[in-house]
């Protein structure tokens, strides 16, 4: 009975998914016409091209420390200059964005999954699950969300976590509060599909209850998650940074922008060596707003709600 | 013979979508006389609305925009006079309501400012002057309590009450025209009656000419002096009512007649029209109807007909009533 | 009304009970405290006073007597400068929310006129401008953006003060003192301003083209209305209404300071009375601030609901 019901799942698949698939090429068939949208996204391609592979070419990618060149303006030579210890800042910057981009994404990614599965079984399942997990979601949304990472920050330094693990714990950190705003909208989102005509069918038609969340509601918030999640890699880099400039996120020697821009906490680097802080700044700064700009274009092409 | 309220020659209002341009109104001309009554009637996407909104100078742009024609009225062309003098003439001279009566009405403002608007703009009356000739309107349409109603806001009251007070609205200034979007709608069928018989009471009173449009053939029969069928952007045939209902000489006019249930006659099944109404982005030079008509012919496919006078004041744009033209 | 409020109400205690408890776990786990962390006492001095502020007592008899304290309206005593935690809150508020108001105020008026400009005229070169703006102004690292001004308009161009409330010893009075005030809040005036107004003129922007697409807007042109008169008596008003319950959720922001730019530009605010005592590990101004907040979120939606009803005709209680 069950390979039955499998194999007509199956060919209902395979008959729905041409349809789904023109959909998809229609959204990005108009994504690139979005002249914005594409432009951020090339910046973002560019900027993980040269954190990833542009190290691979630089001569100072072993960090060596080299007092005799310390704290060097800008030059032909170290086009951002050099650091108190005499190692190249662009390479460092460079290096520090794959820390960056990879903290930033993997919050994200744990952040999206633990906010949409808590927030899609809590409207599939109202009651008291739903009242659980929401009630939990509003308890975290009301504390605010700084002071809880400063504190995890401060735990992780009075425990003597090794620096080299530190990275992937602020990743768990940033998700941590990152993930009951998420819950919250998959959930109010998965509740609104239900009422709509579409799902009343279904439940007419006597869908079985895996079809109805894989075949209609899944799909339904599919778009939606692909332009949150987007939006907060954005989000999840600059709290990064803000934690690692305070000394509260990931530490050096691990270089990220944000531990970066903590240079200008000293006040001979900040009104003399402005090479050291600047050019991280506006790396954070650059990405992010490419990062927006691209959800935006998403947004504009996958959530119908939002077409204008 | 009565005078032309309104000549309307060769409009035609293009939307822009991505995938091209939507001729909705396309080259469509119509007269309204005095006090008459004229009616639009054809399927959703015909054309009909947009071409009263044209008309109001309402075409949103840049998505949609009037590309030619001329509309006279008193002496002037509104397509071509300003902003400032075609605002004058909106809500003044010419007055407007719409299907949706629930969303036609801004929720946040009390009815009776709504009502008083158009008076403190149009007619200078003072904020005093206009509440109390608002409070006389709503009385007019038929609505009791008119000194409650005036303070109370629009979900308070039931569509068909709201749509009473867009008619208090729009006959406030003593249109000389007043264009109905399928006023009756959205409302239920009693209350259709009521409003219907409230426009008729408006034109016989102040002999005020109607532009109603609507897909109803029933609210044509009851209220139309002359009627105009669109079909894809373009008039198809148009006369006097009862001429047109007598002897409908459009293939799509007998189908839409045929279409409509007769008291008395019970059938085992209504009649449709087959097919479907053609994707506007790919018309072509052919009559726009060839693929749904039971007597199309070779030409039909690759000519578009002319709209030619037949029998008094009837129309028809049809190769069936050309003269050598090969029938079969 | 009543048992919506009563049902309302009941639920803010319970949310507000959930949080204290968390807050404090999370602020007893933190190892050390302010008596361990200071290296200038002898042991048996720790061990005394550890035993005179209750540090040493079980966590959960700890809580009982914060909580016990705090229903008295006594949020603890702050151990690094020896006075109560709500005086010092009431010593250092004020100033934050000087900030906060005034940065609130051009927040709001920017973002209002940009928005509904913006959406008047979407697609236009003046839209896509603010589209950009916003877009930049959303992705500002605030602590960055704080430094690099201070950087420029006060090291190298010397225009403004680069921190602080007042010039080091200063005893201004009167028209001086707000002279010299208003100075040195021009910089971080700017960056809240600029860190609040990219979402809040997008979501006017976006409220604004939503409203201008009802049914009821082309009626009030079709009667004859004057544009400006479309825009504002029609449509702003509309799209404000839903704008109103976000005055509630700016609340903890106008009186719990901020963070990072109080801190970046040394603003004696109750911002960063947190962060210097974040490093001595003042536990009870810690959570009394943490928990200050979370005090001001709660009320701060209910502010937000009770408004929403209250604005909008169509929603009775």
């Amino acid at each position: 009975m069950s390979s039955i019901t499998g194999g007509l799942a199956d060919t209902k698949q395979t008959a729905a998914s041409p349809i789904r698939s023109s959909l998809w090429r229609q959204a990005f068939r108009r994504l690139r016409k979005n002249k914005l949208a594409m432009a951020g996204l090339a910046f973002i391609v560019f900027m993980f091209l040269v954190c990833f592979f542009g190290p691979l070419f630089s001569p100072y990618a072993n960090n060596k420390i080299n007092p005799a060149i310390m704290n060097q303006a800008p030059s032909f030579k170290h086009w951002l200059g050099t650091d108190l210890l005499g190692r190249d800042v662009l390479t460092r910057l460079l290096q520090a964005g794959r820390i960056s981009l990879t903290v930033g994404i993997a919050s994200m990614i744990i952040s999206v999954i633990i906010g949409s599965i808590l927030g899609a079984v809590a409207a599939y399942y109202r009651g008291i699950v739903d009242q659980i997990i929401m009630r939990i979601a509003d308890l975290l949304l009301t504390i605010p969300s700084l002071p809880i990472l400063f504190i995890l920050g401060a735990l992780l330094s009075e425990w003597k976590v090794p620096v080299e693990y530190r990275m992937y714990i602020v990743m768990l950190m940033l998700s941590f509060v990152g993930w009951p705003g998420l819950a919250r909208l998959v959930r109010s989102q998965m509740l609104t599909i239900r009422e709509r005509e579409y799902m009343q069918a279904a439940i007419v038609l006597g869908l079985n209850d895996r079809r109805k969340l894989f075949n209609h509601m899944i799909p339904n918030i599919v778009p939606l998650l692909i332009v949150i999640s987007t939006l907060s890699i954005g989000g999840a880099i600059l709290s990064e940074s803000v934690l690692s400039f305070f000394g509260l996120g990931v530490m050096p020697p691990t270089p990220t922008w944000g531990n970066m821009i903590d240079a200008a906490n000293n006040l001979i680097d900040f009104e003399q060596h402005p090479w050291l802080w600047i050019p991280p700044g506006v790396a954070i700064f650059t990405t992010v707003i490419a990062i927006n700009i691209f959800g935006d274009g998403l947004r504009d092409v996958l959530d119908p709600k939002q077409k204008k | 013979m009565k005078n032309n309220v309104i000549e309307i020659d060769h409009l035609s209002t293009y939307f822009y979508t991505e995938e091209g341009a939507v001729k909705a109104v396309n080259d469509v001309s119509l007269r309204i006389r005095e006090g008459e009554t004229v009616c639009i009637v054809g399927e959703s996407g015909c054309g009909k609305s947009v071409t009263a909104m044209s008309i109001m100078g309402l075409v949103e742009e840049p998505s949609g925009k009037v590309v030619d024609g001329r509309i006279h009225f008193e002496g002037r062309d509104l397509l071509r006079i300003d902003k400032h003098e075609l605002r004058q003439i909106r809500g003044n001279d010419i007055a407007m309501i719409f299907q949706e009566p629930m969303s036609s009405l801004n929720p946040v403002l009390t009815i009776g400012m709504q009502v008083m608007e158009p008076l403190m703009e149009h007619q200078k009356l003072s904020k005093k002057e206009a509440r109390k000739r608002a409070i006389e309107l709503v009385e007019l349409v038929g609505i009791s309590r008119p000194e409650q109603i005036v303070d109370s806001y629009p979900h308070e009251l039931s569509g068909g009450m709201l749509q009473r007070i867009m008619i208090a609205i729009a006959i406030s200034c003593n249109p000389k025209l007043l264009i109905a979007d399928e006023p009756t709608t959205a409302l239920d069928v009693t209350i259709q009656a009521q409003i219907l018989d409230m426009l008729r009471q408006i034109k016989e009173e102040s002999n005020t000419s109607i532009l109603l449009i609507t897909h109803d053939l029933g609210v044509v029969a009851e209220i139309a002096d002359y009627v105009i069928v669109m079909y894809s952007g373009k008039i198809v045939e148009e006369g006097d009512v009862v001429e047109l209902f007598e002897h409908p000489l459009h293939p799509y006019t007998q189908g839409l007649l045929r279409s409509k249930p007769i008291i008395g006659q019970r059938q085992d099944e209504l009649y449709s029209i087959p097919g479907q109404v053609p994707n506007p982005l790919e018309l072509k030079e052919s009559c726009y109807f060839y693929d749904r008509c039971e007597h199309c012919m070779s030409i039909c496919r690759t000519q578009q007909p002319v709209l030619h006078s037949r029998a008094g004041r009837q129309k028809v744009a049809c190769w069936l009533y050309e003269e050598g033209v090969s029938h079969g | 009304m009543s048992t919506y409020l009563m049902r309302r109400l009941m639920y803010m205690i319970l949310i507000l009970l959930g949080a204290s408890l968390l807050i404090f776990l999370l602020y007893a786990m933190m190892p050390g405290d302010f008596v361990t962390n200071n290296f200038k006492l002898p042991a048996e001095r720790k061990a005394e006073l550890r035993e005179i502020y209750g540090l040493n007592k079980p966590v959960l008899e700890r809580y009982m007597n914060w909580m016990n304290n705090a229903f008295h309206g006594n949020f603890g005593f702050s151990l690094s400068q020896q006075k109560p935690v709500l005086t010092l809150f009431n010593d250092y508020i004020w100033n934050s929310f000087l900030l906060a108001i005034t940065s609130t105020f051009f927040t709001w008026l920017l973002a209002v006129v940009i928005g509904v400009v913006a959406a008047y005229k979407q697609y236009s070169w003046f839209d896509t401008m603010v589209m950009i703006f916003i877009f930049a102004a959303m992705s500002i690292p605030s602590f960055f953006i704080g430094l690099f001004l201070i950087k420029i308009m006060a090291v190298d161009l010397k225009w403004l003060p680069p921190g602080g409330m007042l010039v080091t010893g200063s005893n201004a009075t009167g028209m001086e003192y707000i002279k010299e005030v208003v100075h040195h809040m021009f910089l971080p005036v700017v960056v809240m301003t600029l860190l609040g107004v990219g979402s809040l003129t997008r979501y006017f922007r976006s409220n604004m083209l939503d409203v201008i697409r009802q049914d009821f807007i082309r009626t009030a042109r079709a009667k004859g209305m004057k544009e400006r008169v479309v825009l504002y008596r029609h449509a702003l008003r509309n799209a404000m209404l839903p704008a109103i319950t976000l005055i509630g959720f700016e609340l903890p922001g106008l009186f719990g300071g901020s963070l990072i730019i109080e801190k970046i530009f040394n603003w004696p605010g109750i911002g960063q009375l947190y962060m210097q005592s974040f490093t001595v590990r003042d536990y009870p101004l810690l959570m009394g601030f943490t928990m200050f907040i979370a005090i001001l979120t709660v009320i701060g939606t209910l502010i937000s609901d009770i408004l929403y009803h209250v604005a909008d005709p169509r929603v009775k209680l």
